[in-house]
């Protein structure tokens, strides 16, 4: 069984700077991907390379089996791809951009498969409505019916649940699971925490460069973090006290809480001790997700600049 | 795997079509606009444009006092070219009507005229022209002499006799064919016709792609499988309908208001519409193809209207350009229409008296055609 996506030394130029760089990614059919990055990082030029949107200046590869240069309408036939920004067309209904999605792949009954995603969307009653007129997660799930609308094999979301409350987000990951489970592949891009702990792989890119390609589970690890969770009255003071200190890279409240984080173990503990003379409780704890990313984020800049 | 989708499926012509449609109707405003902007147009111009102009505004200086005078007079009053305005006693007052635009003929009928006539001195009868409008001054100028002619002739009888101008010895017949009234409504609707299909067809297939740019649909449309030559096609048809409802309204404008005669080949004509119509939509799909906004590609749209209108022979005589200007004007879809549909209504052409123009007319819709599908941009 082939990778649903194998790329290699995919690099992309707009004027003299460089968007992707040398950029490698391997996803395995059926699996939820993650594309994490800060903005600008480059994540939507690759995925725009991936579905043929955009000509790479360099590397190659292949999507579902084909390459992602010479055969990009073959491609396209078989994936979805679901922009950031709403594109489906405002001044139609709901109905008719479905429909005209369906037509465009001509798929053989385009009434009754698009009546059954309306009736999977929840707006068969809606379905005169025009899109322009939907609130954001309405129009997020109409564009997913509609990516999906000719059961593709690979699903391209960029950032799909941007502003978008966490109720819909929740339904709409729901969704991609089941896909997932019906064997589609997903790359998704996101800036969410908890939509990146929902992937089965992250690959990190900063600065059109991958930083991290791990299973999910693997990436604190593989980050090499130690972590320290600090429980005080006056947090602000021991968070005062911890910017800057040796081994401390990073320092970030967590509701009530205060975790410090590093690479260096030895010297972060003695940094963190430190703040018990002030009546602060300090205990270890295992470095998340969420600390692993704040920390790639915040060393990226310096290391790629 | 599914069999690869073919490079060119009518289907997908077929689903773009159908949502250009449901778009234009939704899009009310523009739709009345398309539809009202002939009628409106062919009103405004085909009562409004005149070539034969009458009735100009004229100051008469009159320095002499008599019967041959008053009669002069009372002839260019008789006159419709000339509306006399005003009548002054010097020339201080005529300069001045004609500077400010008052006036647009001065005519001078100098002192001791009837004496100096009667003594057969042959006095002079001045007519200044304000010819910042060469065209407006041409024609009364000309009328002047016949007017005069007359005038005087029932009082050179008699002992005048002699002084009375004899004939030339030739005749000379005008016939003004296919138009023997010279009506200039019968130039201009045929035309008029071929300005408005220009101008909407370019105007509505110019923002065809740009709109789908600004408005981030092309990125959806772009991830499909749909080809450039589908979208094209599924752009433009549905304009071609908006032609054709354009070009009925006008014959039936032209037929009841300007009871314009229709003495050729329909066929003939028909076929040169579809080919105008199809070219102009293409002129608008190559400069959507090179705007990136709608605003760049209304702009661009307007490097078509006036070269269109001035050099096509719709305004101004074509023979009459330089050879430079005939040769941009041949490049315009609309030289040609004018061309065929004054040939067809006029004079009763068929295709064999309009066959090289529309020959000239399917090669330009050719040539956008092949340009417009280089120039569409499959990625972002």
């Amino acid at each position: 069984m082939t990778a649903a996506i194998s790329v290699t030394g995919l690099t992309k130029r707009f004027g003299d700077r460089t968007v992707v760089d040398d950029l490698a990614l391997e996803v395995p059919r059926g699996a939820i991907y993650g594309f994490l990055g800060p903005n600008g990082s480059g994540k939507t030029t690759t995925i725009r390379m991936v579905c043929g949107l955009l000509k790479p200046d360099a590397g190659r590869g292949r999507a579902l089996g084909f390459d992602v240069i010479s055969e990009s309408d073959r491609i396209k036939e078989r994936t979805g791809y679901m922009t950031q920004k709403f594109s489906l067309y405002e001044d139609l209904s709901i109905r008719e951009n479905l429909e005209f999605i369906a037509r465009l792949y001509r798929l053989d009954d385009v009434k009754g498969k698009v009546d059954e995603s309306l009736e999977k969307l929840g707006l068969s009653e809606r379905a005169a409505q025009l899109a322009g007129r939907l609130s954001g997660g309405w129009k997020q799930r109409l564009a997913l019916a509609a990516c999906m609308i000719h059961t593709p094999d690979l699903l391209l979301l960029d950032e799909p649940t941007a502003g978008v409350d966490p109720k819909a987000r929740r339904d709409f990951w729901d969704e991609i699971r089941r896909y997932s489970r019906q064997g589609v592949t997903t790359l998704v891009s996101t800036h969410y925490m908890d939509e990146a702990v929902q992937c089965d792989s992250i690959a990190y890119i900063a600065y059109g460069r991958k930083l991290v390609d791990a299973p999910t589970r693997d990436i604190p690890k593989l980050v090499g973090l130690s972590a320290w969770r600090i429980l005080s009255s006056d947090l602000d003071a021991a968070e005062a006290a911890l910017r800057g200190a040796p081994g401390v890279e990073l320092v970030a409240r967590f509701g009530a809480e205060l975790h410090a984080a590093g690479r260096g173990g030895t010297a972060l503990a003695s940094s963190v001790s430190a703040l018990k003379s002030s009546g602060a409780t300090v205990e270890p704890m295992e470095a998340g997700l969420e600390e692993a990313f704040i920390h790639l984020m915040s060393h990226s800049a310096d290391n790629f600049r | 795997m599914t069999a690869a989708s073919p490079a060119f499926a009518w289907s997908r012509v077929v689903a773009v079509f159908l949502k250009e449609l449901v778009q234009m109707r939704r899009d009310r405003l523009t739709f009345a606009v398309m539809v009202m902007m002939p009628v409106m147009q062919l009103l405004l111009f085909g009562y409004a444009i005149n070539n034969d102009p009458r009735h100009l505004p004229t100051v008469v200086e009159v320095r002499d006092d008599g019967p041959m005078t008053r009669s002069l007079l009372a002839s260019l009053k008789a006159s419709s070219f000339f509306d006399i305005v005003a009548v002054a006693r010097d020339d201080v007052e005529g300069d001045r009507l004609v500077r400010n635009g008052e006036a647009v003929f001065l005519i001078v009928i100098p002192e001791r005229f009837e004496e100096r006539l009667v003594r057969g001195e042959r006095p002079q009868l001045l007519i200044a022209a304000d010819a910042t409008d060469p065209v407006a001054a041409a024609g009364p100028v000309a009328a002047l002499d016949a007017i005069a002619r007359s005038a005087l002739a029932p009082e050179l009888s008699g002992a005048l006799r002699p002084l009375a101008p004899s004939a030339p010895p030739y005749e000379i017949v005008a016939h003004r064919r296919y138009n023997p009234a010279g009506i200039t409504a019968f130039n201009i609707v045929p035309g008029l016709l071929g300005v408005i299909l220009t101008m909407t067809m370019v105007m509505i297939t110019s923002i065809a792609l740009t709109r789908e740019i600004e408005r981030g649909t092309m990125e959806t449309l772009l991830s499909t499988p749909v080809r450039p030559v589908e979208i094209m096609l599924g752009k433009t048809t549905p304009y071609i309908l908006v032609g054709a409802v354009q070009t009925v309204l006008v014959a039936i404008a032209g037929r009841v208001l300007f009871h314009l005669p229709f003495t050729g080949s329909p066929l003939t004509l028909l076929v040169a519409l579809t080919l105008f119509i199809a070219a102009n939509l293409m002129l608008g799909y190559l400069i959507s193809t090179v705007a990136r906004t709608q605003m760049q590609a209304m702009q661009l749209t307007f490097f078509v209207f006036l070269p269109s209108i001035l050099l096509s022979g719709f305004m101004f005589p074509f023979r009459a350009m330089p050879a430079w200007a005939q040769g941009l004007g041949e490049a315009l879809p609309l030289t040609h229409f004018l061309r065929i549909a004054r040939t067809v209504v006029l004079k009763g052409g068929g295709f064999d008296a309009t066959g090289r123009e529309l020959a000239t007319l399917a090669a330009i819709l050719a040539v956008l055609t092949i340009v417009s599908l280089v120039r569409f941009r499959r990625t972002l």
